[in-house]
């Protein structure tokens, strides 16, 4: 097997995001998978930047500690990341930057000076092409093809012509061919190109994004927010093409009641914030709640509360997004763990949201929104449109005495919409008979909150089934919920791959509300032992299940210091565990 | 003033019986907007009222139409995302002073410099009437009310100069005592094309009475009748700068620019709602951005 961790830190300024990005590309260019991970203070320049890439012939699902080739373009990355390198692992830093002394070499990891500066100087290049050469040596280094770094630059730069196309391959290749006149001692790990099939490379963002567009969104609206602005800015760049109106609106109430009006008007709504933004959403949710006005709502999850540390990850709203306004009303709160699943549950959200008319939450992170992983293409024939109980125009100009909140068994009205001649109704955020007139009667009340309330019930039978993953029989049960997903598989899979006596298994929630306690209920029952993991500090899943399901999980793996969960801790903590 | 007209929309007038006090300014906003509905002839499926929350908005329940009773302060980005999803209905925001110049105002601000095309017509009571007699943004200095008792510190907002310098295309006022001539200026907002606000001046017989039908009565005068020239910024903002000796009545600004639809690229292909759905399978060539193929 092939795992090669390669992480490059710099000073924000160097293009650390960019560089980084290009060589999780040209890894799959060369036909192996990759996670990517980066790490970045919330400053727009200066302070210290990495970015991380795990590339391997096999699945992987998560960043390692460890690092195999740390490319330092300052001493600080040096100073910070150097006992992270493995034995028989190299460290490249820009000796233009700052000098190494010659006994820094104590352990069996290579160390190789790149004259970043003199190497740009010397072609005539702009400072601003340095990470072109730096990708260059990467690529001799580990004895690459230098061919797929042109192929990236070419299509990065298409639209600046080719003189700008010429500039940045000629830095490119000044770097690559410094390394292989000067080859590293000591270092042999190879990524030679394999054969592989096409591969997505995305993050969280791009995934919801393209699941959004897929899925039918018409309209998208949001005010810029770390970490969801990049859906934000995925969505304003193709939605002309793709036809939806993209609004970014002066602040987060107007974003959900922009939404809410959208789709009370027809249109499939969408709206990406943070915990921070979703609290000034949390009025308009209730607006939704009760008018039955579909909404598809992302909560990118990072270290609260109030601003909190904007730039890394959390999983501290979960409790907050279930019990979010005043009084009930029916939810639905997504949570996927994987790129592949943030695509698919954000298509799906649309249709939920209009089958069930309520607002849907994609509930994901930091981790999961930034970091890139590749994935099989997704299969756009799989994707479905279902618009639930919306009546046509044709049949709303002819209705007879329609009644948009009707009691029904399923608890899910026909749906119309203005415009329609005869279907007329009032979306009415004060309680309300089947028509929409207020109404503050105690019947009429029952009535409604009931009707309301049964079509989650209606829903709930759709989803008793979550992923388990693992040995059918196993001395340890784990259970997480949304990206702690990818750590917990990577642990399962390096515990197996040291030894097969260790017996663990993983029920991975993805759908958090309604609370599919009977198929939690039912992995807890027969574990042996039990163990959380989730990044809050109160285990706010632990106490939902404890709620839902009356099962207390005793062992705990919490996080709340904004870092995510890597699998060697996780391997630990699963062998503390077993030899209690 | 009844005029009898063909096309008379009986379901404006099927509905529950309203609840505002008697002799309240609101009784002459509903019958003039309903008056104005019928003259214009337009049937339900043309347009959508979003209320906001307060006195003015438990109109929702006096007039049959599609209608969507919003929260307090956010009818406005509400009926924004109504235009942009079907902008073929003509919008319009029944609110009141305190729930767009006081919660929603920033909503107000925006749909102003966007040239929003939306219709917002402001109950202007200078109070809070539905819980029972609080200052208002639009009170003025020493107003004392229940939550006042020492009188009010801040000055009073002025709407209407704040329209004129902030973007609205249309800015006008009327006068709930006034109903004839309210009538056309709810028609002259709802025929225009881009952002209207028309402030309604609207007597609180039960917690204002200092601002009833007399006060107005002795002050308003109408503009087109007083040689005014609505297309100029200057005399408009002049003309709503005065001391309240006198109080003008009618179209005090208006100059039409493109709306914000009119800019959204995507609508020129036709409202939203009514486009076709993309087939999942146009979505190759997004997905082509994302994907690397091996070498």
């Amino acid at each position: 097997m092939i795992n090669l961790t390669w992480k490059i830190g710099g000073e924000a300024g160097f293009g650390i995001m960019t560089t980084g990005h290009m060589f999780s590309k040209i890894a799959v260019k060369h036909g192996y998978k990759i996670f990517d991970y980066i790490e970045y203070p919330s400053l727009i320049r200066g302070g210290h930047n990495v970015y991380e890439v795990r590339v391997s012939d096999e699945e992987i699902y998560s960043q390692e500690k460890k690092v195999d080739f740390l490319f330092a373009l300052n001493k600080e990355t040096y100073d910070l990341h150097k006992e992270e390198v493995r034995e028989g692992g190299i460290i490249v830093y820009n000796s233009d930057n700052f000098k190494l002394n010659t006994g820094e070499k104590e352990r069996n990891v290579a160390i190789y000076s790149l004259p970043l500066s003199k190497i740009i100087s010397d072609i005539g290049a702009q400072k601003v092409m340095e990470n072109n050469v730096a990708l260059g040596a990467t690529i001799a280094i580990l004895s690459m093809e230098i061919n797929a770094l042109y192929l990236i630059i070419e299509s990065i730069f298409r639209k600046k012509g080719q003189e700008v196309i010429d500039k940045n391959k000629e830095a490119a290749k000044a770097g690559y061919e410094y390394v292989t006149k000067n080859p590293p001692d000591g270092f042999d790990h190879k990524l030679l190109p394999r054969k592989a099939e096409p591969q997505i490379i995305a993050t969280g963002n791009e995934a919801a994004g393209m699941g959004a567009f897929v899925g039918g969104c018409q309209f998208f609206v949001a005010y810029p927010m770390t970490p969801s602005s990049a859906l934000l800015h995925i969505m304003a760049m193709y939605g002309e093409k793709y036809g939806v109106v993209v609004k970014h609106a002066e602040d987060e109430i107007s974003v959900m009641n922009m939404a809410i009006g959208a789709s009370y008007a027809g249109a499939r709504s969408m709206i990406g914030t943070a915990g921070g933004g979703f609290s000034l959403m949390v009025e308009g949710l209730g607006l939704a709640g009760i008018t039955e006005t579909p909404v598809v709502v992302m909560v990118g999850q990072r270290p609260g509360p109030a601003t909190g540390m904007p730039t890394w990850t959390s999983q501290g709203d979960l409790q907050f997004v279930i019990h979010a306004a005043q009084d009930e009303f029916p939810r639905i709160v997504l949570t996927p763990g994987d790129i592949n699943e943030v695509f698919w549950l954000t298509a799906e959200a649309f249709n939920l949201a209009e089958i069930y008319q309520t607002p849907v939450f994609i509930l994901t992170d930091k981790y999961l929104l930034e970091s890139h992983a590749s994935v099989p293409v997704f299969e756009l024939n799989q994707v479905k449109i279902n618009r639930g109980k919306l009546i046509s125009f044709e049949e709303g100009d002819i209705a007879e005495n329609y009644l948009r909140y009707k009691v029904t068994e399923d608890g899910i009205p026909k749906r119309a919409l203005p415009g329609m001649k005869k279907a007329l109704f009032i979306a009415n955020s004060y309680e309300h008979d089947e028509y929409g007139w207020s109404t503050e009667d105690p019947k009429e009340r029952v009535r409604q909150v009931d009707r309301r309330a049964r079509k989650l019930e209606t829903f709930k039978k759709t989803i008793s089934k979550q992923n388990v993953y693992g040995d059918t029989v196993a001395d340890l049960s784990i259970v997480a919920w949304g990206s702690t997903k990818g750590p917990v598989l990577q642990a399962m899979k390096d515990i197996k791959g040291r030894s097969d006596k260790i017996k663990v298994n993983f029920l991975h929630i993805t759908h958090a509300w309604p609370f599919p306690a009977d198929c939690v209920g039912d992995f807890l029952m027969k574990a042996k032992r039990t163990m959380i993991i989730e990044s809050n500090s109160y285990s706010q899943m632990g106490l939902l299940i404890r709620e839902q399901t009356g099962f207390d999980i005793k062992n705990k793996y919490l996080k709340y210091d904004g870092r995510p969960f890597y699998p060697e801790d996780i391997q630990n903590k699963i062998m503390e565990v077993i030899n209690l | 003033m009844c005029e009898t007209h063909n096309m008379i929309q009986t379901n404006l007038y099927d509905s529950k019986s309203p609840t505002w006090c008697p002799g309240c300014g609101d009784y002459g906003i509903w019958a003039s907007l309903r008056t104005s509905l019928n003259q214009l002839g337009w049937g339900a499926e043309k347009y959508a009222v979003v209320y906001g929350v307060g006195c003015s908005g438990n109109m929702t329940d006096f007039i049959k139409c599609h209608g969507f009773h919003s929260l307090h302060g956010r009818a406005v980005p509400n009926a924004e995302g109504i235009k942009l999803a079907n902008h073929e209905l003509t919008v319009i925001c029944e609110v009141g002073d305190g729930d767009c110049y006081g919660e929603g105002g920033n909503h107000l601000l925006h749909a102003m410099r966007g040239n929003a095309d939306i219709k917002v017509l402001v109950h202007d009571n200078r109070v809070y009437g539905l819980t029972t007699g609080q200052t208002a943004p639009t009170s003025p200095s020493g107003f004392k009310s229940k939550s006042t008792p020492q009188g009010v510190i801040e000055l009073p907002v002025n709407p209407l100069s704040f329209a004129i310098t902030q973007g609205a295309s249309f800015v006008a006022q009327g006068f709930a005592g006034d109903t004839i001539y309210l009538i056309k200026l709810i028609t002259e907002a709802l025929s225009h094309k881009g952002f209207a606000l028309l402030n309604i001046l609207q007597p609180c017989v039960s917690f204002n009475k200092f601002y009833g039908y007399a006060y107005y009565k002795e002050r308003i005068y109408r503009l087109e009748e007083d040689n005014h020239n609505p297309e100029s910024k200057e005399e408009a903002l002049k003309r709503v700068m005065q001391d309240e000796t006198r109080i003008p009545l009618g179209i005090i600004y208006k100059k039409e620019r493109p709306t914000y639809q009119d800019q959204v690229g995507v609508l020129a292909k036709g409202t939203l709602v009514k486009q076709p759905m993309n087939n999942p399978k146009e979505f190759t060539s997004l997905l082509n951005i994302f994907t690397e193929n091996p070498l």
